[in-house]
């Protein structure tokens, strides 16, 4: 492949992608909006359709305040650095078969080093601007994080022991395309923890503490505005996105469906990955958020020991199997 | 030739931030050089076709080790710098020792010799894929190693757990580890990442 059809096909990701997150937000409005018994956006646009087009010029041409007494730089980059961790594990994702851009043996282990990197964005961010409650926000992320990620690696081991490859592409082949050769029966226990770690990983309800607006304000990105906090809000649709995506590609057969779609291969894919999404938003509209101390209890008392069995249990069952 | 530049670009940004991370005033930008040092690190053992590596480096190291770093420094919160008296009392004698160990080991280096090939050349690991052959190695020749690293680690959890249980004055009955504070969790995290 020529460096410029390369750079062409990480162009043509990025734009999916960016337009896909932008949408995600219009998405979670409106379904929240249903179930709270509301409308959500309908003014712009028919039905609302251009909202989030609205909201991103909106973001774009707002000043981008920095706090006096902040670590200028660290202020300035840490937005950056979430968004580039995460961008840059889109580019081992398959989506359909041979639609990577990156086909490496690592892809697992290079999602979960990115999601790491994400992480110190969020540190960061809340350490540089210097207000105690994007401190106390950067804390609780880093935290959450360090914790739910040992369980969210240990729930996919289980995969990687059936597939025998860290590679994703080789992962989806491995579960063949039928319904039952899909991880998700054999490696319940592997999803259930997985799913969790999922919602503790990305920051979302009923694991959101990091940004928890009624004790926090909005957590680390308080003393964002413009551009910036927009840049943190694109991150955590994408960590979503990514983690969706990982679900579907682990335990839901990847681009694997019952028929193969003309035209366009990464249909199943696709569905499967928003089918996370609604999930996650469906999550977000029903249930309170946790306190700290259950949340740590859960991660170390249940997922991970949850998990470690999972693996034991799998690589028996493999060693008399196999 | 891309390989040998990717080198020396991962070796200079290597020993840069080595310098930067201890000679930075805020020890936060410290510990976000020696995370900088890490990545360029991961990229020599890719440089190695040492991939696996690579990826546990940024995990373990990146994700785990310093973000607990990072976390000791926010909770610790040094106000003011300490500032101690210096060992050698004049700057320049302390520099003329620094220059002759510098010299002392370049004049070294010439008696370095490469060792032996083993029996994984670079064939047979992309073959395989470098996963399997490291642990393949790992869990075969060098199964007593690994045993005992991870036996060490046990007794560091187990210390952890101890120090932290001190803390509280009298045994926990009833829902007691609850109050465990969060400094003495996050210690016995890391250990855990580190297995």
């Amino acid at each position: 492949m020529t460096v410029l059809t390369m750079l062409l096909h990480i162009v043509v990701l990025v734009v999916v992608v960016l337009l896909h997150v932008a949408y995600a937000t219009y998405f979670e409005r409106k379904i929240i909006g249903r179930m709270q018994v509301r409308m959500g956006p309908m003014r712009v646009g028919w039905h609302g359709l251009l909202q989030p087009i609205a909201d991103g010029v909106k973001s774009f041409f707002k000043e981008d305040i920095i706090p006096e007494r902040a670590d200028q730089t660290l202020f300035r980059i840490a937005p950056v650095i979430c968004l580039v961790a995460m961008m840059s594990s889109l580019a081992v994702l398959p989506f359909a078969e041979g639609w990577v851009l990156a086909d490496i043996d690592i892809g697992l282990l290079f999602i979960f080093g990115m999601s790491a990197l994400a992480a110190y964005g969020v540190v960061l961010a809340g350490w540089s601007s210097n207000s105690k409650y994007s401190f106390f926000g950067g804390m609780r992320s880093m935290a959450q994080v360090i914790s739910y990620e040992i369980a969210m690696g240990l729930s996919l081991v289980g995969v990687m022991l059936m597939a025998g490859s860290l590679n994703l592409s080789e992962i989806v082949r491995a579960q063949g395309d039928s319904l039952f050769g899909m991880y998700l029966l054999p490696q319940c226990v592997g999803f259930f923890v997985f799913f969790i770690a999922m919602l503790a990983e990305t920051n979302r309800v009923p694991f959101d503490l990091p940004e928890a607006e009624t004790e926090l304000v909005s957590g680390y990105s308080t003393e964002y505005s413009g551009m910036r906090y927009a840049m943190f809000f694109m991150a955590e649709y994408i960590g979503m996105l990514m983690m969706a995506s990982i679900g579907t590609i682990c335990f839901l057969g990847g681009w694997h469906g019952p028929f193969a779609v003309p035209f366009f291969p990464p249909f199943w894919f696709v569905l499967k990955v928003y089918l996370f999404m609604f999930a996650f938003i469906w999550i977000r509209a029903t249930l309170p958020r946790y306190r700290y101390d259950q949340l740590m209890g859960l991660g170390w008392k249940l997922l991970i020991p949850l998990a470690l069995a999972n693996i034991v249990v799998t690589a028996g069952v493999k060693a008399l199997i196999g | 030739m891309l390989t040998q530049l990717f080198f020396g670009y991962c070796a200079l940004m290597i020993i840069m931030s080595g310098i930067l991370a201890i000679s930075l005033r805020n020890p936060v930008h410290c510990v976000l050089m020696v995370l900088v040092m890490f990545l360029h690190m991961a990229g020599l053992y890719l440089t190695l076709n040492a991939e696996f590596l690579a990826a546990v480096q940024i995990i373990v190291y990146a994700g785990a080790v310093l973000v607990l770093y990072l976390f000791v420094l926010f909770l610790v919160s040094l106000r003011d710098e300490i500032r101690l008296n210096p060992f050698v009392g004049n700057v320049w004698i302390g520099r003329g020792i620094a220059i002759g160990l510098a010299l002392a080991l370049i004049t070294v280096l010439p008696s370095f010799i490469p060792g032996e090939r083993g029996d994984w050349p670079l064939a047979a690991v992309r073959e395989v894929t470098h996963t399997k052959a490291m642990g393949l190695e790992l869990y075969t020749t060098y199964l007593l190693a690994f045993e005992i690293a991870g036996l060490i680690l046990l007794v560091a959890v187990i210390g952890g757990l101890v120090l932290a249980r001190r803390e509280q004055g009298q045994p926990p009955d009833h829902e007691g580890d609850e109050v465990v504070p969060p400094a003495h969790r996050q210690l016995d995290n890391n250990e855990e990442v580190r297995r």
